[in-house]
């Protein structure tokens, strides 16, 4: 564990380093102009002129100005991460938990959202898993298209979805659901059929001479088998649920991270968009984390060596 | 209701079909493998066109199946411009990019053992994230054609494929690196001769997935954003008229290039990694 801390804090420092950096050619234009508007000497000549010039020979000829304007503007290209964590401090701790500017009203509507898909999505997997594993035709029919419908970029259904279930009377938080729990349904699905069958036919037969019945042949032991299976796609079905449900929102716009995310780029709020994107991400690392825990606290009440 | 029960017999019928296909061991043929989930698909398409007719759902709800082969029959040349506009500039265009710049970071990374153990933990991190958010910025920085859509697709399918690549490049044994150094091998040599060819099942798995997450950046950031052209426009305005048997035309021609791409890269791997365990039958 120490040995890692070490490296991962310089890679993280090192982004951080070159975000700070990357924030002054891109946002030199915007400094600029404002200098001048100011009253300061800006080298490169006229506004007009200096579109013509790229950015980074606009920093050399005006490097204080570039500095000084670089991370501190209202809308710049590129907030600079303080911007973005003051931004989000302002908009998480800043405004009442109720109100519609609240980062932490739109992160826990996405969240409900983002959970019901997941549960919905992978208990049909694991449904459509044991249904895989115990019907032959169920297999060779529905397991081809599984995989194919993976190479689908699903998630182009969702504004369909959304104003298809608008129009039968389906509002709220469902739509969202429904987007999430089908990118969730085959993570599971194709890792539930894979855990149902590690049991090799030795342990089915040894089973089998104890007279077991199927049922207690799935309950015993395909079913334990299956659960470090289980645990690794739902790590990655709850990342994916996540994707569906932010992508949900952008046709939705009746709050959540996309919404917000989609309000950010229609007005210009840079810092806003950063702001919902690290909301976002803090959901989902959290989310995996604590898939992750309960993995290992299963595993270890089952006995699993660590 | 004639058509509903048709549908119910043909469902039932089919299935029974299947069931009796797959007992007794007639299952190992390899034609009965095809046929099965061919029944399948033609049975769902078949229970949807006549649901669709038998309940009258109106086309702007559920279009038939034939309603939407006729508007893709119809509209192949719109169609065509979508198809290059978002999968051949955006999509194929960024995951080339992307993979080619994780190769070489996955390279650095392995040279340097400090990078790994700090990237890596990192990159496992990035490639959980819903980076599919940061399509509006890219839209904001480069503007609304393809070159935002490959920047968005760059970003996505960078992590996984560096993840996936430094994994098959740890994967040899000691031994084997063992014996190269008494070959008198140099480091390159033994990248070339050894680790590459080693590393290739994770390359081709990491590929799998940046493909299929290529697709999904490339249309999802239209939506922020796009030229008159696209998979992804076509779907939202499409979509806002309440022509969904367009909207459905055009994720046939996302799930076409979709497939197209997911099967070219799985013959290349059973063509280049045919020595691998997972190949041979």
């Amino acid at each position: 564990m120490r040995e890692k801390v070490l490296p991962v804090l310089t890679v993280v420092l090192g982004i951080l380093a070159l975000w700070y950096l990357a924030a002054i050619p891109m946002n030199v234009r915007e400094a600029l102009t404002a200098a001048e508007r100011a009253g300061a000497v800006v080298e490169g000549g006229s506004a007009t002129e200096r579109q013509q010039l790229p950015a980074l020979r606009l920093v050399l000829l005006n490097p204080a100005l570039a500095l000084e304007g670089a991370w501190t503007q209202d809308r710049p290209r590129l907030p600079a991460p303080h911007q973005v964590a003051a931004e989000l401090w302002s908009s998480v701790a800043g405004q009442p938990p109720g109100s519609n500017r609240s980062l932490l009203r739109h992160a826990g509507i996405t969240l409900g959202a983002t959970l019901a898909g997941f549960a919905i999505g992978s208990l049909a997997g694991i449904l459509l898993a044991v249904g895989i594993v115990h019907n032959r035709a169920m297999d060779l029919s529905v397991m081809p298209w599984a995989i194919i419908s993976q190479t689908i970029p699903i998630v182009a259904l969702a504004p369909m979805i959304v104003v298809v279930l608008n129009s039968v009377g389906v509002q709220g938080l469902l739509p969202k659901a429904v987007i999430s729990a089908y990118l969730s349904f085959f993570p599971v699905a194709v890792g539930m059929v894979k855990g149902l069958r590690t049991p090799d036919p030795m342990q089915i037969d040894l089973m089998r001479t104890w007279n077991a019945s199927r049922a207690q042949i799935f309950w015993l032991l395909r079913l334990p088998a299956s659960v470090p299976y289980l645990f690794a796609s739902l790590k990655v079905a709850v990342a994916a649920a996540l994707v569906g449900t932010i992508v949900g929102e952008l046709p939705i716009q009746r709050g959540g991270l996309g919404a917000r995310m989609l309000a950010g780029s229609y007005y210009g709020q840079t810092t806003q968009i950063w702001a919902a994107l690290v909301m976002a991400a803090v959901l989902a690392a959290a989310l995996v984390w604590f898939m992750g825990f309960l993995e290992r606290r299963t595993l270890r009440a089952m006995g699993v060596p660590a | 209701m004639t058509l509903v029960i048709l549908a119910l017999v043909l469902w039932l019928a089919a299935w029974g079909l299947n069931g009796w296909l797959t007992r007794g061991g007639r299952d190992r043929s390899s034609l009965v493998r095809a046929l099965v989930p061919l029944i399948f698909g033609t049975t769902v398409l078949a229970v949807w066109e006549l649901l669709v007719r038998g309940l009258a759902v109106p086309p702007a709800i559920l279009p038939a199946p034939s309603r939407i082969a006729q508007t893709f029959v119809a509209s192949t040349g719109l169609l065509w411009g979508d198809f290059v506009q978002t999968i051949l500039k955006g999509a194929l265009s960024g995951l080339a990019i992307g993979v080619a710049a994780a190769l070489i970071a996955a390279i650095l990374v392995d040279r340097f053992d400090f990078l790994r153990r700090g990237l890596l933990p990192v990159g496992h991190f990035m490639a959980a994230l819903p980076i599919v958010g940061i399509a509006p910025i890219m839209v904001m920085w480069f503007g609304f054609g393809w070159q935002s859509k490959a920047a968005v697709v760059v970003l996505m399918v960078f992590f996984p494929m560096l993840v996936n690549a430094v994994a098959g490049l740890q994967d040899t044994t000691a031994q084997q690196r063992d014996l190269m150094r008494t070959y008198g091998a140099s480091y390159w040599q033994t990248l070339r001769m050894l680790r590459v060819p080693a590393a290739l099942p994770f390359l081709f798995n990491g590929l799998k997935i940046a493909s299929t997450l290529a697709m999904i950046g490339a249309i999802v950031a239209e939506f922020f954003g796009s030229p008159t052209q696209g998979v992804g426009f076509r779907i939202a305005s499409a979509n806002g008229a309440l022509r969904l048997d367009m909207v459905w035309s055009a994720i046939l021609v996302g799930a076409l290039a979709g497939s197209t791409v997911y099967g070219i890269i799985t013959l290349a791997e059973r063509a280049v990694t045919f020595w691998h365990p997972s190949q041979r039958t």
